[in-house]
């Protein structure tokens, strides 16, 4: 029986993103296809050439909490569009089709949960939703998270996926790098752990912000990590970029990461260095 | 007068030379032309306030950007005295796309920084185009750190079409840097006043825009993505800069509106350029105001009030 045919998943709206049982998938990596059971059951980690595909926040919460531990919170709010923007679409048509191809009601999706018996308030983007960029609701709800955690003293945890600030806000969207950053110097004044786990891809305002200020940054294996796209620096500088190039082995070679952590190993490894960090969480918050 | 204008600058500046010709013929003293030149300035007055009111978003980007209009330098030699630049970020370079130093504003010490356009070619290269690389940034928050040290006030002039994109800034964690200025801005306990003076491009001005106060010069623009890095991504089409201008609500009348800013300081008509010694007086006067509401505040009152700030910034609804 695989994971998902389970009468009830422990988080209850999983069904939506996952792929129907008995499809191949072809794998980004080395094109080979996948039974979707076992792709679905690896976490979207090619059995063959190890490839990290993109996670739904959904299965992301899933891998990392511990079941039936998840309580989303805010996910009632909602943009208000505030510049009536439209390019060749509405904002508002554009945030109606995100949620119907994300089930996410936003491109991150926030709640308390435990991680190995650790209390964790947890952030996970979901590149679904408007390639999870960044906008008034995500920083909201994170900053709503890392006050949570300040509040009753548990580390706070947060899955990068995204393309950066959104710009249907305008600069309202770019607000949110300064708002989610300095919310975490709150969070860091109570001696609490940031965690910061970036994926493929991590990308402009979101990589310049709160994702670079992990007190421990994770980045899983070959993901995009950048704050300019190589694209426009392909051309800005009109030259083709190094293989590799902004990928998680170059920026643990330059400094700007502490690990690389496979998938599979993501959530032991974030609950051992919670423990190394954690004078000042109370005994409720530890595991029992 | 600017050598270099605008095309909805070009109507004005062609009939200030006329009104100049028209002078000097006056001067040379044949014939009585003062009526036409009354006639003549009277025209360029009712043409020069008829296009300034009704500039769209993205000719004020434009102004914004506009080759005369005063950098960071003009500011601080205009409005501070005892002006001591102090460089480097102590790890890799000095970042010359930003510029700052201990000054006096009124005999009292402040600590300014400035994103800095280069003016001719070669000050353009070696400034970059005001596009900072991580070592700009690292030396703006050591400077900031010396501030804060010494309890001095910091004032920033935000001026940059972005944050440089090259393989460098890359290698050097151009994201790190500016999301390290954005958290240690958020917990200083001086006085931060931010005055957008031209281009607020993206997240290579707000990493020096955790201010107490910020402030826009009414013909600066701050937002997200340039007009036409959005043109390209929304409409996929780079001729669409207007209609992405427009889309991006860019101008200090709009941020204002949106209330992210704190006040638009109003510019001489035809814009700073027209009149830089002028413009910089208006500034100095804002800034002092400023300044003696925010020396009210306890050290520890200065960093709340900058973190509520910035928790109340952009609209949802629940
Ligand atoms: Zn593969």
């Amino acid at each position: 029986m695989s994971w998902f045919s389970r009468g009830k998943s422990p988080i209850g709206k999983i069904g939506k993103r996952i792929f129907p049982e008995g499809v191949f998938i072809k794998c980004e990596g080395c094109g080979d296809t996948i039974y979707s059971s076992d792709f679905e059951k690896d976490f979207r980690v090619c059995a063959k050439c190890g490839k990290h595909h993109v996670l739904p926040a959904y299965r992301r919460i899933e891998l990392l909490l511990d079941e039936g531990t998840f309580e989303e919170k805010d996910e009632n709010l909602q943009s208000t569009d505030p510049l009536k923007f439209r390019d060749t679409k509405k904002y508002r048509d554009r945030l109606k089709s995100a949620e119907r191809a994300s089930g996410t009601s936003e491109a991150v999706v926030c709640g308390s949960g435990k991680m190995n018996g650790w209390a964790v308030e947890l952030c996970a983007f979901e590149f679904a939703f408007m390639g999870g960029s960044m906008g008034s609701v995500a920083g909201e709800k994170m900053v709503r998270a890392i006050e949570r955690a300040v509040e009753r003293k548990c580390p706070v945890v947060i899955v990068a996926c995204s393309g950066g600030a959104r710009m249907q806000e305008g600069t309202n969207s770019l607000m949110q790098m300064a708002k989610t950053s300095a919310s975490l110097a709150l969070l860091g004044e109570a001696g609490l752990p940031f965690i910061s786990v970036l994926t493929h891809p991590t990308t402009g305002g979101v990589t310049a912000s709160f994702a670079m200020l992990g007190d421990v940054i994770i980045a899983e294996p070959e993901a995009l990590i950048c704050f300019a796209g190589p694209r426009v620096i392909e051309q800005t500088i009109r030259q083709t970029l190094p293989e590799g190039f902004q990928r998680s082995e170059f920026l643990l070679d330059h400094g700007f990461l502490d690990m690389i952590t496979p998938r599979a190993e993501l959530k032991s490894t974030i609950s051992s260095l919670i423990k190394h960090m954690s004078t000042a969480i109370p005994l409720e918050n530890r595991p029992s | 007068m600017a050598e270099s204008f605008l095309e909805f600058e070009k109507k004005i500046i062609e009939m200030e030379k006329k009104l100049e010709e028209l002078r000097a013929l006056g001067k040379q003293g044949d014939a009585d032309f003062s009526s036409e030149v009354k006639k003549m300035q009277k025209k360029i007055g009712r043409l020069r306030h008829d296009t300034f009111k009704g500039l769209s978003r993205w000719e004020k980007t434009q102004m914004a950007r506009h080759p005369a209009r005063p950098y960071a330098y003009d500011y601080i030699s205009e409005m501070l005295s005892d002006f001591v630049e102090i460089h480097g970020d102590r790890c890799f370079g000095d970042g010359p796309s930003i510029v700052g130093g201990f000054a006096s504003l009124d005999d009292k010490p402040v600590l300014v920084i400035g994103q800095q356009k280069g003016r001719d070619t070669k000050e353009k290269m070696y400034r970059n185009f005001g596009m900072a690389h991580p070592e700009g940034y690292r030396k703006a928050l050591r400077m900031m750190r010396l501030a804060e040290k010494f309890k001095t006030p910091i004032i920033t002039l935000l001026d940059t079409p972005g944050a440089y994109p090259g393989i460098g800034a890359e290698e050097r964690g151009q994201a790190e840097a500016i999301a390290r200025s954005l958290i240690e801005m958020a917990s200083f306990k001086v006085p931060i006043i931010c005055v957008v003076i031209g281009e607020g491009g993206s997240g290579g001005a707000l990493a020096l825009g955790v201010g107490n106060r910020i402030l826009m010069m009414e013909y600066a623009v701050y937002s997200v993505i340039s007009p036409e890095g959005c043109a390209a991504i929304l409409w996929k089409d780079q001729s669409k800069i207007t209609e992405a201008a427009e889309a991006l609500s860019l101008t200090s009348e709009d941020l204002l509106k949106q209330g992210l800013i704190d006040e638009v300081v109003k510019e001489p008509l035809g814009g700073a350029h027209r009149s830089p010694k002028e413009t910089a007086h208006i500034l100095r006067r804002v800034i002092r105001r400023h300044l003696a509401e925010l020396t009210e505040m306890t050290p520890e009152e200065l960093k709340v009030d900058r973190r509520a700030k910035f928790r109340q910034m952009g609209p949802f609804t629940q």
